[in-house]
């Protein structure tokens, strides 16, 4: 019964790493890192949900019977991946703007010099 | 013919800034005046059909439900699908309004920036991801558009790359936005793991209430709250919405109203049932009272931030969030007067509720519009002077006869003095928060004398004050930037006079799709 859960330990796992990642690092790198982990946690969550036991892909064509596994999360997840790759550059763009003004990544040593 | 645009005017209303958005780069390589001539256009049209289906909508009362692929197969439970009734259309009459006023101000006020075409493109893509949001019956959906805002509203604060506090403020943004946005498709995970569903109306009609549906609850209503700029998650918001570019701030506000709107619809349409409810009744009651706790928590830090900022735009931004305060003090008010019919038995919210409902759902029209009116006055004065701090600024008023005004109505209508709209969704809060519990209606009031103060205090600081040699030279604005300012204030002095009209016509049909969850499951 346990192997069932396991996937779900790491949704939990990777969404809390992430979380940890983002309010405690203070590199906007590592931030970033974070919100990526909690996306990709969201995501294994998603395709957790879609699958079943000796289940097949969802494609009609070339099935070989037997159970598939659920497409439409496989769809959401998809898209999910595809905004996280948006953000995720415009996040990068935003930290090379920042390095370029301030010269340090460090949080607090951004504060220091907006003061 | 309008029939046929009429039918589909829920597609068509995002269909047509985002074909817009992608043709303005091509457009933009021919001359920068026909593009821009391009952009209004299709604004202008959006708008035109936007406010064809909303009129539509809340004249007749009924539910438009627009079914994208094929109608014939199968349920349309497993389409995506648009679903507008009266509180929809009540949120997208604001998607029409403040992009165009924005747009047409735009004009003059980006003129010497580089980089236009990306700018209107990006303005397009937002005004589409905005209505989306607004419109979408499907939660997934809702969590795409909430993305295509969060993506194009962080590059269009990032604007003026070139200041190191408007990258920063992006970022914040970003990340907040990106991880509120997170939990939102965490939430619909779970709501999809248990019912297969992710229509919002057959969510609403099978939701069970058990732990994990109130897992999903408070993910949805925590991340869109953040969104939101509801204390204490509101530290993004005077940030993002100071160091945008000021015609970029009043779309801003729209996405923030839009997730203002995904809580009430989430509040009150898909666990509606299950909060309103005999079994429930001292839950919901202490919800109402939870939110009533942040709303003040949210008006007091508004509030008295912005006296002591300095900074005019970062001061109208803690003003925006004092204003959202006073918004979820009246939804939240209204939910804490849950009670159970002797009679019947039926779960309602009592008549003073029913008033604080009505007053907050007018309030999010009235809060648009004046914060934005003002954004756009600090925006000129910026505009004219390239100078954002309240103590180097003086004297204005003599060489900017109608920003001035325009200021001026601004001022009177945020701090709900009458006759000006503020007034008259503040009265409604104020007449029923007193009703429920007097303090809160002396809190709501105290603040709002307090933010008084605080713009009586800036318009003596800006625009009254012995002339500054260093703004002889300077004039008031262009003509576009005037024509964006008194677009928002013709339609703020016209609310202010016929609020009655407006109740009626707009907010009544509004705030009855609201407490009617079961009309709207029954709209697909």
């Amino acid at each position: 019964m346990i192997t069932f859960q396991i996937p779900y330990l790491a949704v939990v796992g990777l969404i809390i790493i992430g979380l940890y990642a983002v309010i405690f690092k203070r590199n906007l790198i590592k931030m970033i890192i974070g919100i990526t982990l909690i996306e990709s946690g969201v995501n294994l969550f998603l395709i957790t949900l879609s699958f079943r036991e000796n289940s097949t892909a969802p494609i009609y064509t070339a099935s070989p019977g037997g159970i598939m596994s659920l497409p439409v999360p496989q769809a959401l997840t998809l898209t999910s991946i595809v905004i996280g790759v948006a953000v995720l550059a415009l996040m990068l763009s935003l930290v090379i703007h920042i390095y370029r003004h301030y010269g340090t990544l460090d949080v607090r040593k951004i504060k220091e010099d907006d003061n | 013919m309008f029939e046929q645009i009429l039918a589909h005017s829920p597609a068509l209303a995002v269909a047509i800034p985002l074909l817009g958005a992608f043709f303005t780069p091509l457009v933009g390589k021919i001359n920068d005046k026909l593009r821009n001539i391009f952009v209004i256009l299709i604004l202008a049209l959006d708008s035109f059909v936007v406010l064809l289906l909303a009129n539509d909508v809340l004249s007749t009362g009924s539910i438009r439900t627009y079914i994208f692929g094929a109608k014939e197969i199968g349920s349309p439970v497993v389409r995506i699908i648009f679903e507008i009734d009266g509180l929809n259309a009540f949120m997208i009459i604001l998607a029409a309004i403040l992009p165009l006023a924005a747009v047409i101000y735009s004009w003059a006020f980006m003129k010497d920036e580089t980089g236009q075409d990306k700018y209107y493109t990006l303005m397009l893509l937002l005004t589409a991801g905005m209505l989306g949001m607004m419109m979408t019956g499907d939660l997934f959906n809702f969590f795409v558009f909430l993305e295509i805002t969060s993506i194009s509203s962080a590059a269009l604060i990032a604007y003026r790359t070139n200041n190191k506090f408007s990258v920063q403020a992006a970022f914040k943004y970003i990340v907040i936005s990106t991880i509120g946005a997170l939990f939102v498709l965490f939430a619909i995970a779970i709501l999809y793991g248990q019912y297969d569903a992710l229509n919002m109306a057959v969510l609403a009609n099978s939701i069970q209430y058990g732990l994990l549906d109130k897992i999903a609850l408070v993910l949805l209503v925590i991340a869109l709250a953040m969104k939101a700029g509801i204390a204490p998650m509101h530290m993004w918001l005077p940030e993002a919405y100071g160091r945008a570019p000021s015609s970029v701030t009043v779309v801003i506000i729209g996405t923030t109203l839009g997730s203002f709107y995904g809580i009430l619809r989430v509040g009150f349409t898909i666990f509606g049932e299950q909060i309103i409810s005999a079994s429930n009744l001292g839950v919901g009651i202490a919800l109402g009272w939870m939110l009533v706790g942040l709303a003040i928590l949210t008006i007091f830090i508004g509030v008295l931030m912005a006296l002591k900022q300095n900074d005019f735009k970062k001061m109208i931004g803690f003003a925006a969030v004092a204003e959202i305060g006073y918004m979820l003090l009246a939804f939240g008010a209204a939910l804490a007067t849950i009670y159970q019919n002797s009679i019947t038995g039926a779960v309602d919210i009592s008549p003073a509720g029913l008033t604080a409902l009505k007053g907050g759902m007018f309030h999010i029209l009235n809060d648009a519009l004046d914060i934005s009116l003002l954004f756009l006055v600090a925006g000129a004065i910026y505009y004219v002077t390239k100078e954002a701090s309240l103590n180097k600024l003086g004297g204005l008023a003599r060489n900017m006869k109608y920003t001035t005004v325009f200021f001026i109505i601004g001022m009177i209508a945020v701090s709900g003095l009458p006759p000006l709209n503020g007034f008259a969704s503040k009265l409604m809060i104020y007449q029923s928060t007193y009703e429920i519990n007097p303090i809160l209606a002396i809190v709501a009031i105290l603040c709002s004398i307090l933010l008084l103060a605080t713009f009586v205090k800036v318009f003596y600081a800006v625009f009254l004050g012995p002339k500054l040699p260093k703004f002889d030279k300077v004039k008031e604005v262009p003509k576009s930037m005037l024509i964006g300012m008194l677009i928002i204030a013709c339609i703020i002095i016209f609310i202010g006079l016929f609020p009655n009209l407006v109740v009626e016509n707009i907010v009544n049909p509004a705030v009855t799709a609201l407490q009617n969850a079961t009309a709207y499951m029954g709209g697909i």
